[in-house]
């Protein structure tokens, strides 16, 4: 048994927002099962004693002064915008449309 | 004075500061070089010929006028493109960014800009620096300068290239899982990942924040030490940079070239030394050869056993894509970058464009780790997976602290095999992982690590390399001992490994288009 499904991948593109075509969906389950089949073996590797890291080194609060400083323009943010209008990034609607 | 382009930084440095030649003359003789081969090897995505000079014009003025300048003032670099550049654009090889000029400088970039070197441009790089060959950049593959039917490395193949092929004295590189490191060693050049939080992440286009560092490339172990001072140092607008305990990695690489190495104990790997793992012999040979000068040198070398090793390429192909499907969220089509609407919708939704979006402006690679991620991170397997994969990190750290027992530095080859041909594992995405099978641990565990030549393999002719790795914040013993190793090839090699490279005339070049 695949350790992941076409379906299954489809479902993840889907979360993951990413658009795939039917001869996509074969390609990339193929390969994830085989790269899935290849790392599973982390869940044999380390006890329940084992505690998880999740940075590599001791992390420390670092504070700065509470300074203001200047920021980006709204035209140098707005520089890459795809689209814009009234100084604002223009998208495409986000309601359904009834 | 054509031969500029073959000093090294060290040297170009000296020759500025005491006006034997101006920066405008040093940044002409680079861009005229890259103007000769980069048709043919392609390490760059974008030359930034009018501002390098404008830049090299002021530094002149600035020297002419008795101003105190940086060390490494009017030597030019090449910069990869996952570093922003205000003015300049970043693409970080990904057609989602293609145009794109970022309003703001990476810090790594505006200490250049402090520091006063010439940047030259941008250099080629797998898409997001998901890759270990550069055939991953939607702007097409970077060649290696020793074979031009051959991969460069990566993610960093772009700055390891035009290293090799005399386009720029330094670069600067980052490293998740190899990306500084594999491209050294299969061009024959200088690369170090610094410890995690040395070099700071902000303005570099992220890939897994626990896991990238940003780091200098050079053709020589002094040059890598001369950047890496640029480079590194606390960073308020980073808040993973480390606040403190940056050793003197200059004085360490001049005083190894000096004072040598004795009574140093150096660890060899057991895990990353033969055996499994497909190592050529040619690349163990050289090892081998490196192991036999250390030891002549006064060095102790002992064998240190590292078992996790073995779970480290599973646990980074679980813990790189989880983080690296978080942080590419981002590319959504809103701010900045791409956008391009579904077909045969009329008035799609943000999400459909989103979508299209994604599909269009994301290779394969990096759809493949975001899938990947977005799976390890889903409910139901997440403690199997990305749980999982957080305590291996733990075991390896353990694995080096005992190590770092018993032996100063560690070492190992620092990949696998030398630079294979350009498409051989374009179709297998786990061969290609495997190419970082000896880089990835020092990444999960924050240490520092250096890539240096070790001499051509037999079988094929092709640079080698030795890795080194040391504790956290003792990246000066890297330079120290990278040094030292450093100047006891040169002298059995009778001269720099890369004046052995061939020469890339216009035959050769026009051989490949």
């Amino acid at each position: 048994m695949p350790a992941i499904s076409r379906d299954e991948v489809a479902h993840l593109a889907g979360l993951a927002r990413i658009e795939m075509s039917p001869d996509e969906l074969d390609r990339m389950a193929g390969q994830l099962d085989v790269i899935l089949g290849a790392v599973a073996q982390v869940r044999e590797v380390a006890g329940d004693d084992v505690p998880a890291t999740s940075h590599p080194m001791p992390l420390v609060n670092v504070t700065r002064p509470d300074v203001p400083r200047p920021g980006l323009s709204a035209e140098q943010a707005l520089a890459g915008a795809p689209a814009q209008q009234e100084q604002r990034f223009r998208v495409p609607r986000i309601l359904e449309e009834d | 004075m054509s031969e500029l382009t073959r000093r090294t930084a060290a040297d170009l440095a000296q020759l500025l500061s005491s006006g034997e030649v101006s920066a405008v003359e040093v940044t002409q003789a680079h861009l005229d070089r890259i103007t000769e081969v980069d048709a043919g090897v392609h390490s760059f995505l974008h030359v930034a010929t009018e501002s390098a000079l404008a830049d090299a014009a002021a530094v002149d003025a600035a020297r002419a006028a008795g101003e105190d300048l940086g060390p490494l003032a009017g030597v030019p670099i090449a910069v990869k493109d996952v570093m922003t550049t205000q003015g300049l654009p970043t693409t970080a090889g990904s057609k989602m960014l293609e145009g794109w000029v970022p309003p703001y400088d990476a810090t790594v970039v505006r200490k250049l800009r402090e520091g006063r070197l010439v940047m030259l441009g941008k250099t080629n790089m797998d898409e997001f620096a998901m890759g270990s060959s550069t055939e991953h950049s939607a702007y097409g593959p970077t060649r290696n300068p020793w074979d031009l039917n051959r991969i460069p490395g990566g993610s960093g193949g772009g700055s390891a290239a035009a290293l090799a092929a005399f386009e720029a004295p330094l670069a600067t590189g980052t490293d998740t899982g190899g990306s500084i490191r594999q491209p050294a060693s299969v061009t024959g050049t200088v690369g170090v990942k610094p410890t995690y939080g040395a070099v700071s992440r902000y303005g570099l286009i992220a890939m897994a924040s626990s896991l990238d560092q940003g780091g200098p490339c050079a053709r020589t172990v002094l040059d890598a030490a001369l950047l890496h001072e640029v480079m590194a140092g606390p960073d308020p607008l980073d808040s993973t940079s480390l606040t403190g305990g940056y050793p003197d990695v200059v004085a360490a690489a001049r005083a190894g070239a000096k004072d040598g190495i004795a009574g140093l104990k150096i660890g060899v790997i057991r895990e990353l030394h033969g055996g499994e793992g497909g190592y050529q012999a040619g690349v163990l040979a050289r090892f081998d050869e490196s192991l036999a000068l250390l030891t002549k040198a006064g060095a102790e070398i002992v064998e240190v056993s590292c078992p996790s090793f073995t779970a480290a390429l599973p646990a980074y192909y679980l813990i790189m894509p989880s983080e690296a499907s978080s942080n590419l969220a981002k590319f959504d089509a809103m701010r900045y970058g791409l956008r391009v609407g579904p077909q045969g919708v009329e008035g799609p939704s943000a999400e459909q464009v989103m979508a299209a979006t994604r599909a269009a402006g994301f290779g394969d690679e990096v759809k493949r780790r975001i899938i990947l991620g977005t799976y390890a991170l889903s409910s139901g397997y997440y403690d199997a997976y990305y749980g999982s994969a957080q305590k291996v990190r733990t075991l390896i750290q353990r694995d080096f602290a005992a190590a770092f027992a018993q032996a100063d530095v560690l070492v190992s080859p620092t990949a696998p095999t030398t630079a294979f041909p350009l498409g051989a594992k374009l179709d297998d995405p786990l061969s290609m992982y495997l190419q970082d099978v000896a880089t990835i641990p020092a990444n999960l565990a924050g240490i520092p690590g250096m890539s240096l030549p070790s001499g051509l393999a037999d079988e094929d002719g092709l640079p080698a390399g030795i890795q080194l790795l040391a504790p956290a914040q003792a990246d000066d013993r890297l330079y120290r001992v990278g040094a030292a190793l450093e100047s006891l090839l040169v002298e059995s090699w009778g001269g720099q490994i890369l004046d052995k490279a061939p020469v890339l005339d216009a035959k050769t070049l026009e051989a490949i288009r």
